[in-house]
This record gives C-alpha cells, sequence and structure tokens, in this order.
C-alpha cells in the first residue's frame, strides 16, 4: 500500500511537471516571435485567436497531421531514433529541479514534497550526464538523413555542444564548493536570506555566471552560436530532412533544453525559489502558510528572466564564424571558468579558516 | 536497517527518475506512433531524394570529414575527466583541509600543462 501511494505520488508529480514543461515550451515558441516583433516593430503572429494567442496550437497540430518524409538513402532506424533520444534528455533533467521549498504537504490525506520530484544527492552531475546524451540525438540525425547539409550540421553541432559543456562543467564547481552538495535542493535551501546571499553575489560567482550563460546559449544551440543550423548556409542543419512530428521534437528538445538550461542558472546562481528579502513578502503580510506560492512565483520569475535573455540576445547579436565560436570557448571561457575554479577555491578556504 | 534496506532506502531515490525516464520515452513514441496513424502518405522518388538546394544529388553524404571534430572530441573526453575529479573534491572541500587544497592546485596544474602543450601544438586552431 506504501509504495502504490509512494509510486502513485511519483506519477502524478512527473505529469504535473511534464504538462507544465510542454505548455511552457508550445508558448514559448509564441513568446519568442511576439518578443522578437516588437523588438523589430513588427506585430507577430496574429491571426489565429486574439493576439495570435492560439499560434502555438495551431503550429502543433499542423506538425501531427504532416507526412513524416523519410528520405532514400536515410538509415530508418536511427532517422526515427534521434527525435526521441533528442527529446528526452531534456525532459527528464526536471526531475531534480526544485519549484518551491522542499517541505512536506499534505493532499488528499497524503503526505508528499510537491516541489520536486525526487531529491538525489547527486542532482546537478545527473543533469549534466543527460544533457550529454542529449548530443547523441542531434549527431545521429545528422548522420542517419544521409544528407550533406545535416551531415555537417550534425558534426557541428556536436563539437560545440561537447566543448561548451567543459565550460559549464567548470563553471558550476565553485558553487559546489560554496554549497558543498551536488543536490539541486541543497544548492537552493543553502542561499536563503535575502539576494546578498545568492551565490551570484554572496560567493561572488559573476565570472562563473557569466561563463555559465554564454555557454548555456551555446549549449541549447541559440543565436548567436547557432551554427549547426545556420539558415545562410546549411539550410537548417542536422534538422534538413526531417518533417512533421519527428521535426517538431527536434523543436521541442531545442525549447525544453532552454527552459531547462534556465532552471539550473535560477538554482545555482540566483537561489531558486528564494525570496531576494530577508523573508517572504507574505510572511509580512501575516499568511506564513501560503509561503510557498510565493516561493514558486519567484522561481518562475527568475527562470522567465533568462527565457527573456534568450530572446534579447537573439534579437541583438550577430551569428558567430565557427572558428570564433571554437576559439572563444577553448581560449577565452575555459581559462576564465579554471580561473574561477582557482580562486573561489582560494578565497573560500581562507573565509573559512577559524 | 540491514544492509539491503539500506540500499533500498538509497535507491528509492531514484525510482521516480526511472518511471519519468519511461513516461518520457513512452510520450516521444507515443506521439510518433499516433501521428503515423494520421499523416498523409504521398510518396514519390522527387519528395524522397535528399534536399541539394533543388540540383540532383550527386555522390553519398557519408564521406570523409575533417580530422578536427576527432581532436576536439579527444580534448573533451580528457578534459571532461579532469573536470570530473573536480566534483568530489568540491564537494568534499570543507573537510579535506590544506593538503586536499593543495594537492588540488598541483592537479589543476597539471591540468593546465596539458592545456597549454595542446594549444601550443595548435589542437585548438580552427581555420
Amino acid at each position: 500500500m506504501e509504495l502504490m501511494i509512494f509510486a502513485g505520488a511519483a506519477l502524478v508529480k512527473i505529469a504535473m511537471v511534464m504538462i507544465v514543461v510542454l505548455l511552457t515550451v508550445a508558448f514559448l515558441t509564441l513568446a519568442e516571435r511576439k518578443v522578437l516583433s516588437w523588438m523589430q516593430d513588427r506585430m507577430g503572429p496574429m491571426e489565429v485567436g486574439p493576439y495570435g494567442i492560439l499560434q502555438p496550437i495551431a503550429d502543433g497540430l499542423k506538425l501531427f497531421f504532416k507526412e513524416d518524409i523519410i528520405p532514400s538513402g536515410a538509415n530508418w532506424l536511427l532517422f526515427s531514433l534521434a527525435p526521441i533520444l533528442s527529446v528526452v534528455p531534456a525532459l527528464i533533467g526536471f526531475a531534480v529541479i526544485p519549484y518551491g521549498p522542499n517541505q512536506e504537504m499534505e493532499i488528499f490525506g497524503v503526505t508528499i514534497k510537491p516541489f520536486v520530484i525526487t531529491d538525489i544527492n547527486i542532482g546537478i552531475l545527473y543533469i549534466l550526464a543527460f544533457a550529454s546524451i542529449g548530443a547523441y540525438g542531434i549527431i545521429l540525425g545528422g548522420w542517419a538523413s544521409n544528407n550533406k547539409y545535416s551531415l555537417l550540421g550534425g558534426l557541428r553541432a556536436a563539437a560545440q555542444v561537447i566543448s561548451y559543456e567543459l565550460n559549464i562543467g567548470l563553471a558550476i564547481i565553485g558553487v559546489i564548493i560554496l554549497s558543498g552538495s551536488l543536490s539541486m535542493v541543497k544548492i537552493a535551501e543553502g542561499q536563503a536570506g535575502g539576494f546578498w546571499h545568492w551565490y551570484l553575489f554572496g560567493g561572488l560567482q559573476i565570472v562563473g555566471f557569466v561563463v555559465y550563460v554564454i555557454s548555456a546559449v551555446a549549449e541549447t544551440n541559440r543565436l548567436p552560436f547557432d551554427l549547426a543550423e545556420a539558415e545562410s548556409e546549411l539550410v537548417a542543419g542536422w534538422m534538413t530532412e526531417y518533417s512533421g512530428m519527428r521535426f517538431a521534437f527536434f523543436f521541442m528538445a531545442e525549447y525544453a533544453n532552454m527552459i531547462l538550461v534556465s532552471c539550473i542558472a535560477a538554482v545555482l546562481f540566483l537561489g531558486g525559489y528564494q525570496s531576494p528579502f530577508p523573508h517572504y513578502i507574505i510572511e509580512y503580510l501575516g499568511f506564513p502558510g501560503m509561503k510557498w506560492v510565493e516561493a514558486v512565483v519567484w522561481f518562475t520569475v527568475k527562470v522567465y528572466f533568462f527565457l527573456f535573455l534568450f530572446f534579447w540576445i537573439r534579437a541583438t547579436l550577430p551569428r558567430l564564424r565557427y572558428d570564433q565560436l571554437m576559439r572563444f570557448g577553448w581560449k577565452v571561457l575555459l581559462p576564465l571558468a579554471l580561473a574561477n575554479v582557482l580562486i573561489t577555491s582560494i578565497v573560500v578556504y581562507f573565509v573559512r579558516q577559524p | 536497517m540491514s544492509g539491503t534496506e539500506h540500499l533500498l532506502y538509497y535507491l528509492s531515490d531514484y525510482f521516480p527518475i526511472l518511471v519519468f525516464i519511461a513516461v518520457a520515452f513512452a510520450f516521444g513514441a507515443g506521439t510518433l506512433i499516433l501521428s503515423h496513424f494520421v499523416q498523409p502518405k504521398l510518396p514519390d522518388a522527387e519528395k524522397l531524394s535528399v534536399y541539394e538546394c533543388g540540383s540532383e544529388p550527386f555522390s553519398d553524404a557519408r564521406m570523409p570529414f575533417p580530422v578536427r571534430y576527432y581532436i576536439i572530441a579527444m580534448l573533451f573526453v580528457i578534459f571532461d575527466i579532469e573536470i570530473l575529479f573536480l566534483y568530489p573534491w568540491a564537494v568534499a572541500f570543507d573537510k579535506i583541509g590544506m593538503i586536499g587544497m593543495a594537492e588540488m592546485v598541483i592537479f589543476i596544474a597539471l591540468f593546465v600543462v596539458g592545456y597549454i602543450y595542446a594549444w601550443k601544438k595548435g589542437a585548438l586552431e580552427w581555420d
């Protein structure tokens, strides 16, 4: 019986998270088009529903009913597997993200911890490990298509993703030294008590934060680092031969990855669900029991700040050249991140000395 | 708690992740299969040929590609393993004191030597 409740609670939490993430992905495509349009003094999608708000649903339905073309020279199995291989790692990273305080609540007579699916003690390592698997989806898709543009796009994407993964791995070590734990829940809990306790400000992880954000943009293949699908040279990169629902999966993976890296940035550097003030505002107003509502709102605000940053960067910066991209990753960001690890460890060591 | 119980208790944290992987796979495969039943299937030779900007496709795409990608992949494996060694050190940072600190400075120094070697050899160049 206890096992049934445990499994049932896990399933309900997973279903909730997947629904929220997929809905966010859908409406993020609309948000991106709207934000880009407003930045370029256009209206953006306006036809489907009021102010184009139903556009993602129309897009989704259209892609669902479109023909899945498998080109004649393609490897059928890998061609079909690649979109799933890229969307699954992007979704399951959300299993360890704390969306709110890690407290027990009683819902319908069952006591669960509603704001994190599972708190494993190697949370951030788990996310990094599965993020690497996402690169397989891209390179397999590129190779299986038997198209020259796809192959070049897949190779570029793989080299880019693994190069910037190093920088992400190094950039977050500073945070781990400060928190002493790899668990996302513990990292978020360690930043309570106002914005000057967040690791970005309190831990002086500014270099780590900047390296992380730049690498995260590159890792998700977003502009100005979207060399893998550079429209002007590679048609659509590794997605050239994909159509219908398989194409939609690559698209979903890209946006889900954006949300995931934004969540990680919010948890590691901006305190996750923690309020920027010493207490939650709702506590000052006299409703301490409703603290979790505000915590979830703070988390959402921080994640959307990063998502907006993604759009803003896309509207502002032109695309890099491939040699510039690789040189920047290996010769600028990597030494910076390494220096950040060394300096953080030495400073933390001497500050914590009694 | 006995050893087995302890292990089970520990693994119970990972059970939701297994479920999540299964659900995500089911979502992916299920959507593809459902879509397979409702979509039109009107293939013809032109539609199934690979896209090469409208011209007739020539030669196979699976040809040799620049060796630089291999070099980047090898450098990634080496550096990524070195970075992974920093993780347990960072977690245990408060407990290992001066000796742990000094050891890691030496380790990072070795890391930097390899990095400078790769840089001087031109492995990081891309032209």
